[in-house]
């Protein structure tokens, strides 16, 4: 195995000194509450839907999903999204918006390279993960409970 | 009536904040402690959404939280493991492949379809 090149220790050294330390404790603070309280929002929209517009319980959840994902690209589209993710962490990538905001974000960025090599090709880049990860440990474990009768 | 809705919302507000709250948080410090990129923090939410599914933990923190817990992309998962198990239930190991994206099509094609109108009509800034 090769090892990976590391700097000059002497290097190493200034780079620490410089490197801003990490606010682990404020991001995470930050991710929780910016984070839930858009699911609280989200939460509030679906009930309101259930219970002054008397949608069913499943069609109001999909109509907030779906509004959330048009929001996100919305804001994507105006360059909103992705400064306010810099500020609010995995608070806004979290969030099913997050994934639209990838999808939406790589289609804009690779544009000038053409609609079908540019957005096309390179749409599902962060969102293509989401997908396979997703689509793999449920087949493994739906059917893992299907072989032992546990379904 | 204005009443116990008004109870009903401020509850599940809480729940929502709190549920939602901590998985963001989780998926912070995966950032932050773990050094992770965003590809790899979203790939174990998804499939810890899964696994959870498949326990029936994560159904039951929907029903506690509702969009606390439908809102991160946890239930991706958790999504793609009801839709496999439905089909399973009906049609056996085939059902499997043809439930799985049935409750997430939704999701993946507005995700799409917005994207593509975004990509159309906006110009990249930065």
């Amino acid at each position: 195995m090769t090892k990976k090149p590391q700097p000059e220790r002497w290097y190493q050294e200034i780079i620490k000194a410089n490197t801003p330390p990490k606010q682990v404790f404020r991001n995470s603070l930050t991710a929780f509450f910016s984070g839930g309280l858009f699911c609280a929002l989200a939460e509030t929209a679906r009930l309101l839907l259930i219970r002054l517009a008397g949608l069913p319980e499943q069609t109001a959840a999909a109509w907030v999903t779906v509004g959330a994902i048009a929001l996100a690209a919305l804001l994507t589209g105006c360059g909103v999204y992705d400064r306010a993710a810099q500020k609010l962490g995995a608070g806004l990538a979290v969030p099913i918006s997050g994934f639209a905001n990838s999808v939406a974000a790589s289609m804009l960025e690779h544009k000038y390279e053409g609609m079908v090599l540019g957005s096309g090709c390179n749409s599902f880049k962060l969102a293509g993960a989401v997908i396979v990860f997703g689509c793999a440990s449920a087949f493994a474990v739906t059917l893992l409970a299907m072989l032992l009768g546990l379904l | 009536m204005p009443e116990a809705l008004f109870g009903e919302l401020l509850r599940q507000f809480f729940r929502a904040l709190l549920i939602g709250g901590l998985f963001c948080t989780a998926g912070q410090l995966l950032f932050d402690l773990a050094n992770l990129t965003p590809a790899h923090t979203m790939s174990i939410l998804v499939s810890t959404g899964s696994l959870l599914a498949i326990c029936g933990i994560y159904p039951a923190l929907v029903d506690f939280a509702g969009f606390g817990a439908s809102l991160p992309i946890l239930n991706f998962g958790n999504l793609l493991v009801s839709g496999a198990r439905e089909g399973a239930l009906a049609d056996g190991f085939l059902g499997i492949l043809t439930g799985m994206l049935k409750p997430v099509s939704a999701g993946i094609t507005a995700a799409v379809v917005f994207g593509f109108l975004v990509a159309l009509f906006c110009k990249p800034k930065g």
